[in-house]
Order: structure tokens, then C-alpha cells, then sequence
């Protein structure tokens, strides 16, 4: 096997070494019944690496990916364009094969770059600081609530309804297992002065998304203030990180918590992992804060150089009483991000920004001309809603069979909403070329025809 | 070191690097992008008003400066990397190439199940093989790490509980226990009592006994353990926990050492994860992304939580939803459908060994382990040294008695010597533990050559060298970092008016 540097003679030689006679014997401690005497039988043997490559790129060829064809999907996760240079980084075996920076002297490659990204995450986000990266949107989405109950000593969670429903689905198994409470609003219903009116004093954070699932823009900034009033936490989630290059920052806006995708800049689609989770908050709960951080410091000929620190938040430290389980996070996808955003720079990124926005109206415009479509936005970044005449998720197959992956069904996340079923979101990003946007209105003209 | 000043303060190949913020050129951009086209905006009022603070950098110095942060970092590509509990082990690139087909690496995970056929079928397939190493009968793939699988595995548990009525109220965890495991337990709502070990390394099974009973909802143990042994009361363990009607959690991070051996599934296991960024050698990335899928047992299947693919006979398709489900989903615990990218590195590792290569690697992992016991054992102080080990060696600071040198700074002088340290400090059971996992991707010459080197640092150590232990490392992009002063006025992002 290619991987497997000891041969049969190294092998006899060791077992001598160690003063055994047989492998067998280094397994002495397990129970004889239940130590299988041979391979697993029921498994393929040994593989060349061309015979893998084949095998894999079979499955691969079954699939239809966005790359491929004109692709508007949305709700959560965005196609873009990712340049060369993310990608070569990335692989790069000092950054691809090392651990978790714990030896910082040999690591600094890594905390350096963590760093880094923990500034620019508080940069977009207007907050003062931000951790080294959480899973992905969603469980951070759970974490910042789960924070916010530790902060304010409270146990209700208010979710608004222009939160993505798989970041309330898991906040509320979180809830479930955990002991408190969540009160979500209806699909799309993101009104400020509803969700002032829930604020009570047992109200731990009022969540709010920033575009809705539905693409709305709102200002927070009078929730947050409501939200202070009662002394409870605005938590601000973004699944579209690109958007932050155009809009007010929700830091602005009064954020304690911002959580959220960072998908967008820098990773691959992945059919949805990995991916990369923005965690950021004020500063002070910063030491309520879950994950790990880099923070600056000096070595001992006084030069400049980075740690992992506050690790007594953490669970190798304060075991049951930590912040968070969360040990490994998205270091690599962190890293992706984070050159990625050094390469767009601020005139970049407020370019690709204003690009998508730009290209988004324009698909909007043309399908708004379509008879059986209507748009719902009166405001968007690159992702709207539309009501068509017939079942949403019908015309997307019917696209799908033309080649056009043509946006997301509503009630593929809302299943128990049959009145949502003729909602389809649509995303549109830099990487949709004119004749992408020409397939999809004639696609969808027909399909509804 | 002051005699190796230079004017650049560069050393040859280590070059100082500066943050990309303090080589802002304002203007300069990595990227060229087509003009915006002219459209009335919808962003309602909320532009953004002021600059974000992004540095500019053309694509040339972008990529020298993550050039230069690479070589600081220490890797398995750079070398021997026996970091305990960790697996490090070699990370083909084939798994890299094949997580980036294209069909894989852009495909949607919304997108219509029309176009995504081979993406489940490759999530079954992976399924199966964990499955069948494993003998467990079912498994959720969703979860995104050791500790997400962990409280993946406790929710089942709890969620079976509270079918039967009863969540119940205490989680069992032996005081060698990783801390994501208590973690998890005052997650789900646990609380948590230690179970002793015995001076053997194992758990103590009279305490264990002694401290089963109806409110224990679940035990979380790790096996092999994290002293590097297997439990060999584990199946009488199982029969007690389970005879008090509690589930038992099994902490697969240590499953490179049996995978082809000994299934779980035979041991009266009902949940165990498995971390694909050990075992199945996708890569750490210096912190992740990971992956957790965990096994479940007859009467934890049930209660997976959604999204699960299912094979119809007529094609593959998703279960999103509770509502769709013919079992009892707990809920949903991520975003999507999992670690897509990392099952498609897996499998590739998984398809290359073969169910006969990857019984190979874990004896190989085992033995290698066992090599260094028997080469060192007589220098330094095995924890443990009845019997032999699993896939890691534990020894404890003993050999370092009187000599002024401590488990920190014998690390420390590894790294000058070209090694990364061993896991330090953990487990917590013995006093100033050395864990040290070889993996079976190392040659007999690698683990010689470390052998030597080791036995030549604990002379030294004994013949008094403490004060070069102490400085060490002296040859490092970077000398011992006060972690102290991080931590008590914490400087965690760049900023402007710092740096002026």
C-alpha cells in the first residue's frame, strides 16, 4: 500500500524489538471474541490511485454543478468566483497538513494569518473583535444564543422570521437539549415594532437576519436600542458576507453578537461543507465569546508574534464549565477567506459588492416582465423572492431538465408551509454571464407559459 | 540570537513579514472586475457609509506574503509530527484532487435532487464503509467535528431517553477524559461526574459500577483511551451501562488504532464518532474543517438528526425534515447536508487502503507506537508500562526528576531539533504527560532517528543541561511567546492607531 512505509522486514524487526511474535500480540488486551482475525469482508481491497480517480470521478460525472450551467442558487450558500491563487495557497502543506497552532513558535504561519482574518471579520462587521472562525453560519447562529443566555443570565431567544431556517432549526435543537427558550416569528415577518413588542425581561437576544432568507433589508438600529432598553443582546446574522461590502455594517446598527456565512469569499460551494462561520461581538463579552482566538503578543527577544489565548473560556481548560464544546473549527476555510479578502482589498470587494447588487436589479427587472412572476422585494443584495403563477418547485425541476439551475424552492426549507409554495428564490452573482441571465428568462418564460 | 542579526532583521529563508494592514497601498487590488453597470439601486437607504479599512495588495504581494507566512509553520509535510490524540498522519493529495472535481467541489447544496445523484450516492457509499468498520448499524453524517459529533451522539441519547419519559440527569466521564466531553455532557443539559481511573490506566470499573444507576443517562468513554490503551473491561462496561438502562458514548478519536480489528458495534457501543481528520487523513488545516460522522446502535438509529440520504431503490434522495422522516429525528444540527468536501477526501482514503490496507495501518500505527515504548522505555518513564499500548505511548515527567527540565521545556528543545513535541500536559491523569502517536504513515528510519535523538536529550538533560532546556527554541521564526501578557490585556485584531 502506497502509504505504508514499513515492509515485512521492518515489521519482523520491530516485533522483535518490542519482544512479540505476531501483531496479534500487540492486541492482547482486547477481548478474543470480538477481534476479527481478518479484514472486514464486506469492503473493497487495496486500490491504485488511478483506479480511486476513476471510481470518484464517475460519481462526479453524475452530478450537475454550477460551474456548469447557469446557476441562480441561493438561500444560505453563493456561488462565486474564487480567484487561482486561494485555491494554490490553500494547498500549500504548511498551512493544509498542520494542527491547530498549540507549539506557537513553529505555528506562526498559521497565527499570523488567524489573526489577520479576526481583523477583517471585525472590519466588515463594525464589531471590536471576532474569533478564529466557528463551524459554519448555522451552529454559530446557536452559539451567539446560546452566549447571549450566559450574558444576560436570561433564557428566551426571539427569532425573527427572516432568519434562515436551518440557523433556527439548530438554534432550537441547541434549545431543546439545553433548556431554554425560542419564540420564532412567522416566514418573512421581520417587522421591528412585532419584535420590539415581545421584548420581555426574561428576553435573553432578539436575532435578526441581515438580508432576510427572503432577501429584505431592514435597519436594526431601533431594535437594538429597544434591545438594550431591556437589557437584552441584538444578535445580527448575514448568510451573504458580500453583502457587508455594500451595506451598513450591523456593528453600526447596535449589535452585541454579529454571526454569520463566510462562505462567499474564498470557498467553494462543497455542496454545503465545509464552510466557514464569522463569529463577532463587543468588547466586553469578549470573555463570553466561544471558539478559539489569536492574539498578539512578544517572544522573548521582544519581537512581535501571536498565541492562542483566553483559552480558560475553553474545554481542554474549563471542561463542563466552558463557553462552548466547539475545539476544531474552519481553519482552512478561514485562511481561504482571508486571502481571498487581501486580494479584493477595499476597492475590490466594494466592487464585487456593488457587482452583484447591480447584476441582481437587472435580473430582477427582466424577470419582473415574465408573465406568472412577481418580485416581493422592494428591497435586496443579490437575492430576492419571487411568486410565480405555478408550484416553485416544479418549475425548477422543469428548468433543471433544460439545464438551468434556476433557484431555490421556498418550501424546500419551509416544508410545513404549503402557502409558501409558490415562492422561489433567486440569487444572482458576478459569476451569471449575460447569456446565463438570456437562458433563464427564456427558461422560465416557457416553463410558465 | 543577537549574532545573527542582519540589517533586514531576515534570516535567509525565514523573512519578517508584515501584516497585510501594514502594506495597505490604497487603490491597489489582487482582483480585476468588470465595470458595475449603471441600475437603480434597491439597498433601500442602508449604503454603507464609511471605508471598511481593507488593505490594497496586487496579486504578485499577495502571494509572497502567504509564501512567507507558510514557512513559518511547521507541518506533516515538513516532517515527524507525533502530537498525541491528533493522528497525524501523511494526507495523500489524490483526497485534495477528488474533493475538487468539478460536479463535486461546485455543486449547490439546494440544488434539485435530479442533479445531484452521484453527490448522494458518494455520501452513502461513505456511510457504508463507516458502517461496515464500524459494525454499527446506522450512521449520521452531518456533524462537522469531533465535539459536534460528540453532542450529536449525546442528543440521540438524551432524545431516547426522553421517548422512554425520562431524560435522566448525570453523564459518566473518567477523569482521563478529552475536555470536549464534559463539554458536551453540560451541553445536552448533563451534569457530569468523573469516574477514577485505576493505576493501570483503565477505567475503574468498581467506581464505574459503583456510580451507574438510574439517573445516569450516558457514559462517555474514549477507546483506546487516552493513555493509549485498550479498555479491556470494555464489554463488561457496556453490559453494566446498559443494565441500568443508560446508553454508552464511545469517543472514536483514537479509532486509527483499531479500525479492521475490533468493531465498535461488537463492544455493546451506541454512539461513537469518528473523526475523519484523524483516522481517514483528511487534512487538520492547521484547525480544520473536520468532520464527525457518528454510529449509532439499533436504539440510537432512530433519533438521528436530519439531513440523512436514503437509497429508495429508484434513486437517492435527501430527508430534510422531521415531518418526512419515517423514524424519530432529533432535529437538525448544522447548516446543509455535512462535510461534503471531507467525505470525498475520506472515501478516497478509505477506497486506496482497501478494507485490508486500512487493517494494515492501524496494526502499523500500533506497532509503531509500540517501537518507541520498547526504545525508550528504559530512559524514560512509561505512565503505563504493563502490556503493550495502543497507538500512542503515554510516559509522565519522572525522567525529568532533579534535572530542572520540564515536560515544556523538553518540547521546546524538540522543535530546535527539527520534530514537532509530542502532545503535552494531557491526559491530566499523570503528571506532566508526554503522549506520543507515531501513526503508521512513519518509517522504522524516521522513528530511529527520533529514538536517537530522544535518548540524546534526556542525557543532556540529566547531565545538567537545564539552562539550554530552558531557552529553547533558539533556532524558530520565533522564541517562547509570553502567552501570559496575551492573555491579560488581550490585542486581538490591528489596529491603526496602534501601529503609528
Amino acid at each position: 500500500m502506497r502509504y505504508l512505509p514499513l515492509s515485512e522486514g521492518d515489521r519482523t524487526e520491530m516485533l522483535d524489538a518490542i519482544g512479540v511474535s505476531s501483531m496479534e500480540d500487540l492486541y492482547c488486551d482486547v477481548p478474543k471474541d470480538v477481534l476479527l482475525d481478518r479484514y472486514v469482508q464486506s469492503l473493497p481491497t487495496v486500490r491504485g490511485e488511478m483506479e480511486v480517480e476513476r471510481a470518484l470521478s464517475a460519481l462526479a460525472a453524475k452530478n450537475t454543478g454550477a460551474n456548469a450551467v447557469p446557476s441562480f442558487l441561493g438561500a444560505g450558500l453563493y456561488h462565486h468566483h474564487v480567484p487561482a491563487t486561494v485555491d494554490y495557497m490553500i494547498q500549500r502543506g504548511e498551512f493544509l497538513t498542520s494542527y491547530t497552532p498549540y507549539q506557537p513558535e513553529i505555528a506562526q504561519g498559521t497565527l499570523q494569518y488567524l489573526f489577520e482574518f479576526q481583523t477583517q471579520v471585525a472590519m466588515l462587521t463594525g464589531m471590536d473583535v471576532a474569533n478564529a472562525s466557528m463551524y459554519d453560519g448555522a451552529t454559530g447562529c446557536a452559539e451567539a444564543v446560546l452566549m447571549a443566555n450566559r450574558v444576560t443570565k436570561r433564557s428566551k431567544a426571539i427569532l425573527s422570521g427572516g432568519l434562515h431556517p436551518h440557523y433556527r432549526d439548530v438554534t432550537r435543537t441547541h434549545a431543546h437539549f439545553n433548556g431554554f427558550e425560542v419564540v420564532s416569528a412567522e416566514p418573512d415577518v421581520d417587522n421591528v415594532e412585532d419584535l420590539i413588542a415581545q421584548i420581555d425581561d426574561q428576553t435573553s437576544c432578539v436575532v435578526v437576519q441581515t438580508p432576510s432568507f427572503f432577501g429584505h433589508l431592514n435597519d436594526y438600529t431601533k431594535l437594538g436600542e429597544a434591545c438594550h432598553e431591556k437589557k437584552a443582546l441584538l444578535v445580527v446574522v448575514f448568510t451573504e458576507v458580500l453583502s457587508l461590502g455594500a451595506l451598513k455594517s450591523p456593528g453600526e446598527m447596535g449589535a452585541d453578537i454579529v454571526v454569520g456565512e463566510g462562505q462567499s469569499i474564498g470557498n467553494a460551494l462543497n455542496f454545503g461543507g465545509p464552510t466557514v462561520g464569522l463569529f463577532a461581538v463587543k468588547q466586553k463579552y469578549l470573555r463570553q465569546m466561544p471558539g478559539r482566538v489569536c492574539g498578539e503578543t512578544v517572544d522573548s527577544d521582544g519581537r512581535r508574534g501571536w498565541v492562542l489565548t483566553l483559552s480558560t473560556r475553553e474545554q481542554h481548560i474549563r471542561r463542563e464549565k466552558a463557553t462552548s464544546n466547539i475545539c476544531t473549527n474552519s481553519g482552512l476555510c478561514a485562511l481561504a477567506f482571508n486571502i481571498h479578502l487581501t486580494l479584493l482589498g477595499e476597492e475590490g470587494l466594494t466592487k464585487l459588492s456593488a457587482l452583484n447588487h447591480a447584476r441582481a436589479c437587472q435580473v430582477a427587472d427582466r424577470l419582473a416582465k415574465i408573465d406568472g412572476v412577481t418580485i416581493i422585494n422592494d428591497t435586496f443584495f443579490n437575492e430576492f423572492t419571487v411568486r410565480l403563477s405555478k408550484s416553485a418547485s416544479g418549475v425548477i425541476d422543469a428548468l433543471a431538465e433544460k439545464n438551468i439551475l434556476g433557484g431555490v424552492p421556498v418550501k424546500r426549507l419551509y416544508q410545513d408551509r404549503p402557502e409558501l409554495d409558490d415562492l422561489m428564490l433567486v440569487a444572482v452573482t458576478e459569476t451569471a454571464t449575460d447569456e446565463d441571465i438570456d437562458a433563464l428568462i427564456a427558461g422560465l418564460t416557457e416553463v410558465l407559459s | 540570537m543577537s549574532d545573527m542579526h542582519t540589517i533586514t532583521g531576515n534570516q535567509g529563508l525565514q523573512i519578517e513579514e508584515p501584516l497585510i494592514f501594514e502594506q495597505d497601498t490604497p487603490g491597489k487590488c489582487g482582483v480585476d472586475l468588470v465595470d458595475v453597470p449603471k441600475v437603480k439601486t434597491r439597498l433601500g437607504g442602508l449604503e454603507r457609509a464609511g471605508k471598511i479599512g481593507l488593505p490594497g495588495m496586487t496579486e504578485p504581494d499577495t502571494v509572497r506574503h502567504y509564501m512567507r507566512l507558510s514557512q513559518k509553520n511547521y507541518a506533516i509535510d515538513t516532517g515527524f509530527y507525533p502530537l498525541g490524540s491528533c493522528t497525524m498522519k501523511h494526507n495523500p493529495r489524490l483526497n485534495e484532487k477528488m474533493a475538487r472535481l468539478p460536479g463535486l467541489a461546485d455543486l449547490h447544496p439546494m440544488q434539485p435532487n435530479s442533479t445531484i445523484q452521484g453527490a448522494l450516492e458518494l455520501i452513502d457509499q461513505c456511510a457504508y464503509w463507516l458502517k461496515e468498520l464500524t459494525g454499527m448499524p446506522a450512521v449520521a453524517m452531518s456533524p462537522a467535528a469531533g465535539a459536534h459529533g460528540e453532542l450529536c451522539g449525546l442528543m440521540a441519547a438524551r432524545a431516547a431517553h426522553e421517548a422512554k419519559g425520562n431524560p435522566r440527569k448525570v453523564v459518566l466521564c473518567p477523569e482521563s477524559a478529552h475536555g470536549t466531553n464534559p463539554a458536551t455532557a453540560a451541553a445536552c443539559g448533563y451534569k457530569v461526574e468523573s469516574i477514577p481511573a485505576t493505576n493501570d490506566g483503565r477505567v475503574d470499573l468498581a467506581a464505574l459500577k459503583a456510580a451507574l444507576n438510574e439517573d445516569v443517562a450516558a457514559i462517555m468513554l474514549t477507546n483506546p483511551n487516552t493513555c493509549g490503551l485498550f479498555e479491556r473491561d470494555i464489554v463488561e462496561i457496556a453490559e453494566a451501562v446498559h443494565a441500568v438502562g443508560a446508553y454508552f458514548y464511545c469517543d472514536g478519536a483514537n479509532f486509527n488504532a483499531i479500525m479492521g480489528r475490533v468493531r465498535p458495534g461488537d463492544l455493546g457501543i451506541d454512539c461513537m464518532h469518528i473523526n475523519l481528520h484523524k483516522t481517514f487523513s483528511t487534512p487538520h488545516g492547521g484547525g480544520g474543517p473536520g468532520s464527525g460522522p457518528v454510529v449509532l446502535s439499533a436504539a440510537l438509529a432512530p433519533f438521528a438528526p436530519v439531513p440523512y440520504v436514503v437509497d429508495t431503490g429508484d434513486g437517492f434522495k435527501l430527508v430534510e425534515h422531521k415531518a418526512d422522516s419515517d423514524q424519530q429525528p432529533f432535529g437538525r444540527i448544522k447548516g446543509f447536508h455535512g462535510q461534503m468536501g471531507m467525505f470525498i477526501r475520506s472515501l478516497s482514503y478509505m477506497m486506496s487502503h482497501g478494507s485490508d490496507g486500512l487493517r494494515q495501518a492501524s496494526a502499523d500505527a500500533v506497532l509503531n507506537a509500540n517501537y518507541l515504548k520498547a526504545k525508550l522505555q528504559d530512559m524514560l518513564s512509561v505512565s503505563f508500562p504493563e502490556g503493550p499500548c495502543m497507538h500512542e505511548v503515554l510516559f509522565d515527567d519522572r525522567f525529568l526528576k532533579d534535572t530542572g527540565v520540564s515536560t515544556l521545556d523538553f518540547a521546546k528543545m524538540m522543535i530546535d531539533e527539527g520534530v514537532h513535541p509530542m502532545t503535552m500536559y494531557f491526559p491530566l491523569v499523570v503528571h506532566g504527560a508526554l503522549l506520543m502517536e507515531p501513526t503508521e504513515t512513519e518509517s522504522k528510519d524516521t522513528l530511529d532517528k527520533f529514538i536517537h535523538m530522544i535518548r540524546e536529550m534526556t542525557k543532556k538533560a540529566k547531565e545538567g543541561a537545564a539552562e539550554k532546556f530552558h531557552a529553547a527554541p533558539t533556532l524558530t521564526p520565533r522564541r517562547r511567546l509570553d502567552e501570559t501578557a496575551a492573555a491579560r490585556k488581550p490585542v486581538l485584531k490591528w489596529e491603526a492607531a496602534a501601529a503609528e
